[in-house]
């Protein structure tokens, strides 16, 4: 019975996106703006390995309003005293997140996990829901009024709690207007951070990854030099999500005689290409590979005059995002595995009667809790502007190991049954996995 | 506001318990290792410096003594709340890494001392206040189980007569004072066990041998016969009354309030093998970036990041647990997850340090051999690693000790 219903959820959410595509392609508005193109691309095969396209066609991004300086949010005051509690404001926020995930996502999730793409009606609620305009500044149409790495890191465990496929692809686009809030100058910030804050903000994303083993994100591959006025940037980025509507992207490239740097790239820039590149895990996210070849931005193009200390900032609030998701993600498999053990009857009594079984969801809850405060010890310096890298690597060796391990258990504990996609246990153990490999796509 | 810095009206302190645990503790970490059962003279004038602290309302992080009575007084509402459970186990966790040994054999510091500031009444406290209090559960027929005991006490006049046998009494020899668990009535189960405090020299109370250890050797353990061993009616600690509504609470809140303290004593002693870890290892020309990486440098930075981050995990439940004792939240839960976590932490933290440094981490040259034997207690007095499970996996099942043994 279960698997009739995660198969009619796959029916429903194919058959929503097929009905929202049919009315969508009726509108007269949708040629008026020239988003013909584009939207054809929704036919763009994520599920096949290597299906390659070109990058969507972007709406043409026009500085407006230009400030006289870079606006950023402010920094969060430096507390007297130990506290784990929410404030008031984060914890309301996280509770309409948290309803958002476990109602909205996590229904969706067995369908978008199937089709590799997420509802786009899902994606517009979860716009609706603010979470992007909360880090663009009041100054480009945003709500924005402090910079809060916990914040953030509060709302990416919430929604990882609903699916951590389409959490990523709730997300990807903030990592770019956060970037562009937190490094971008006067210039870019006007001719991009409007476009966050409208009604039809763009899909973005952060591209960092590069498809080899032992990656490295202090060793570029993806090369960039300086040439005509601006740079030419060539390689290959891996895992991005959502690439083949992404109308903006942020690519970390080393950039010859400097090091490693961060480019805006617009998607309709000459020499893109997108290939679909779907995974183990993530698949509501839509991933896929970004080729450049031969690509040329202006000069204006480069993030944050490529300082070193940015690209380190970014890379490190990168992972944090990702151990973030991994908390959530791993709440979800301990909430799933808890009523189950105690549900489940072998050799005449629950299962959670026996220590082995019991001991491991007891191990489950600690590494958890300690996923958890890391991340937020973490988070919480970063936000204050303190040094935060060591706290950061220590996270994500946390998370990596233990996420994984709880990944791993709560399949194990279903036994068979955690092995069938009629329990999304399988899901999460493929998604946790993702935390390892990672570099990128998000940030806090 | 999320926040999980060391608060800064607790930095003098901190810093100050570190230049106890490096000034004090560390030259004479060896000696006491090496000397069993010799009592370190050098901790007396150290007791009487933190009595001294003590008193002047501040804390000086010993084993708990002062750190855990939950005072209704001091209640004054929903305002976040640093107090003495945070400040004692940050206090605990520098001491420790000076030398955990010495830590639990700080005069007037004990663990009985503990459960006196927690279930005592106003006039025990004040009977017993500025005494060194050990505590003796374990029997030699029954250690985890303590419901289990075996010794009786039995009412007589104005009297209780206590008979049995107690193994395992931390600071037994040293202290003045026992807090000795027994059950007034063997058929009643939990509710029956009630814990009295025994003076030292109370006839019918002998000690029987001090042991002879793995680790914690600074630290003396006893053995304790009670034959027809009379204590006065006003030694009870808590309510004399059987009631089996309540059970064991009586007893067993006290765990809530020190579990934390032994998880901040194995975070403590965790530090200091990878501080030494880290040093021998930058000796060597291995350095730990924390950008890059983890399996893109040294397998043994991939191994320290690994532990450092266990490390991180197992300080910052501590640091929960405590404050939410301070917070007056119930903190059993989250008491046990740090047990677990910091007890095998610790144990795994040495262990693996001491295969990092080979022969210079295997040797007395260093500490770090000392701090492998040592860590071992951690994960197994307070509450083994395998109790501290249970608890926490009753906990998130709902279930009974009946339903999940």
């Amino acid at each position: 019975m279960e698997n009739t219903k995660s198969m009619s959820m796959a029916n429903n959410a194919m058959g929503l996106g097929l009905r929202v595509l049919n009315r969508f392609a009726g509108m007269p508005l949708v040629d008026r703006l020239g988003l013909r193109k584009p939207s054809e691309k929704v036919l763009y095969q994520a599920t096949r390995t290597g299906f390659r396209t070109a990058a969507a066609l972007n709406r043409g991004f026009v500085a407006t309003r230009k400030l006289l300086k870079p606006a950023r949010l402010s920094s969060a005051g430096e507390p007297e005293l130990f506290d784990l509690a929410p404030t008031e404001e984060q914890q309301m926020l996280r509770d309409s997140v948290m309803s958002f995930a476990l109602e909205q996502l996590r229904t969706a999730a067995p369908g978008a996990d199937n089709a590799c793409a997420a509802p786009a009606e899902l994606l517009r609620q979860s716009a609706e829901l603010g979470i992007a305009l909360m880090g663009v500044p009041e100054e480009f149409g945003g709500v924005g009024t402090e910079r809060s790495a916990v914040t953030n890191v509060l709302v990416a465990e919430a929604l990882a709690q609903g699916d951590l496929g389409l959490a990523v692809a709730c997300l990807a686009p903030s990592a770019v207007s956060t970037a562009l809030v937190l490094w971008g100058d006067e210039q870019q910030q006007a001719k991009y951070l409007y476009a966050f804050a409208g009604d039809k903000a763009p899909a973005a994303a952060l591209a960092v990854l590069e498809p080899r083993p032992l990656f490295d994100p202090f060793a570029l591959q993806t090369r960039a030099h300086a040439a005509g006025g601006g740079y030419v940037l060539e390689g290959l980025k891996s895992l991005v999500p959502r690439a083949a509507e992404a109308e903006l992207f942020i690519v970390a490239a080393e950039l010859e005689g400097k090091g490693p740097a961060l480019f805006i790239v617009e998607s309709s820039t000459q020499g893109l290409a997108i290939e679909a590149e779907p995974a183990m895990g993530l698949r509501g996210a839509s991933t896929g590979r970004l080729l450049l070849h031969n690509v040329r931005v202006p000069a204006s193009a480069l993030l944050g005059e490529a300082r070193a200390e940015i690209y380190a900032e970014c890379v490190d609030l990168a992972r944090l995002g990702w151990c973030a998701l991994s908390v959530g993600a791993a709440q979800a498999v301990l909430d799933y595995v808890i009523p189950y053990v105690n549900e489940r009857v072998a050799f005449g009594e629950p299962i959670s009667h026996r220590q082995a079984v019991a001991f491991n969801v007891a191990n489950m809850a600690i590494e958890l809790e300690g996923m958890r405060l890391l991340t937020w010890r973490a988070a919480s310096l970063a936000e204050r502007g303190r040094p935060f890298g060591r706290e950061t690597a220590l996270a994500r060796r946390l998370c990596v190991d233990k996420g994984m391990t709880i990944g791993n258990d709560g399949v194990q504990l279903l036994g068979g049954h955690g092995f069938v996609k009629e329990h999304p246990v399988e899901r999460w153990y493929r998604d946790l996995r993702a935390a390892a490999v990672m570099e990128g796509v998000v940030l806090v | 506001m999320i926040n999980l810095e060391t608060p800064k009206k607790f930095v003098p302190l901190v810093n100050q318990a570190r230049q106890v645990a490096a000034e004090i503790f560390r030259p004479i970490s060896r000696k006491y290792d090496r000397a069993e059962h010799a009592y370190p003279k050098e901790l007396d004038m150290l007791g009487a410096l933190l009595d001294g602290m003590n008193a002047a309302g501040g804390n000086g992080g010993g084993a708990g003594a002062a750190g855990v009575r939950r005072d209704a007084k001091a209640d004054t509402g929903d305002a976040n709340r640093n107090g003495t459970n945070l400040s004692t186990v940050l206090g605990v966790m520098e001491l420790c890494w000076g030398d955990v040994g010495l830590l639990l054999t700080m005069p007037r510091q004990g663990l009985g001392n503990s459960a006196i500031a927690s279930v005592a009444n106003e006039e025990q406290l004040a009977r017993f206040h500025g005494r060194w209090a050990a505590m003796a559960i374990t029997e030699p027929g029954c250690g985890s189980d303590s419901a289990a005991i075996r010794t009786t006490a039995t009412r007589d006049g104005d009297h209780y007569v206590l008979n049995g046998e107690k193994i395992f009494v931390t600071s037994g020899e040293r202290a003045e004072l026992v807090v000795v668990w027994a059950t007034l009535d063997r058929t009643a189960g939990r509710a029956a066990i009630k814990s009295f405090v025994v003076e030292k020299g109370t006839p019918g109370f002998e000690l029987m041998r001090l042991e002879h250890k793995l680790g914690i050797r600074a630290s003396d353990t006893a053995q304790f016969a009670l034959v027809n061993c009379r204590v006065p009616k006003e030694n009870l600690l808590g309510d004399p009354k059987i009631d089996v509504e309540k059970g064991f609470g009586g007893v067993m809140q006290t765990f809530d309030n020190t579990r934390p303290l032994v998880a901040g004593m194995a975070v403590g002693v965790a530090r200091a093998c990878l501080d030494e870890t880290r040093k021998q290892l930058e000796r060597a020309g291995v350095k730990i970036d924390y950008a890059r990486p983890a399996m893109v440098q040294h397998a043994a930075v991939a191994e320290f990041l690994r532990m450092e981050a266990d490390y991180e995990a197992a300080r910052l439940l501590t640091l929960e647990a405590a404050w939410m004792a301070d917070n007056r939240k119930p903190n059993s839960l989250q008491a046990s997850m740090a047990k677990a976590k910091a007890g095998r932490t610790c144990v795994d933290i040495a262990l693996k340090c001491v295969e990092l440094c080979g022969s210079v981490g295997y040797t007395e040259n260093e500490l770090l051999e000392k701090w492998a034997r040592d860590a071992k207690i951690l994960d197994i007095f307070e509450g083994t690693q395998q109790i501290q499970l249970l608890i926490v996996a009753r906990r998130l099942l709902g279930k009974t000790s009946s339903e999940l043994r």
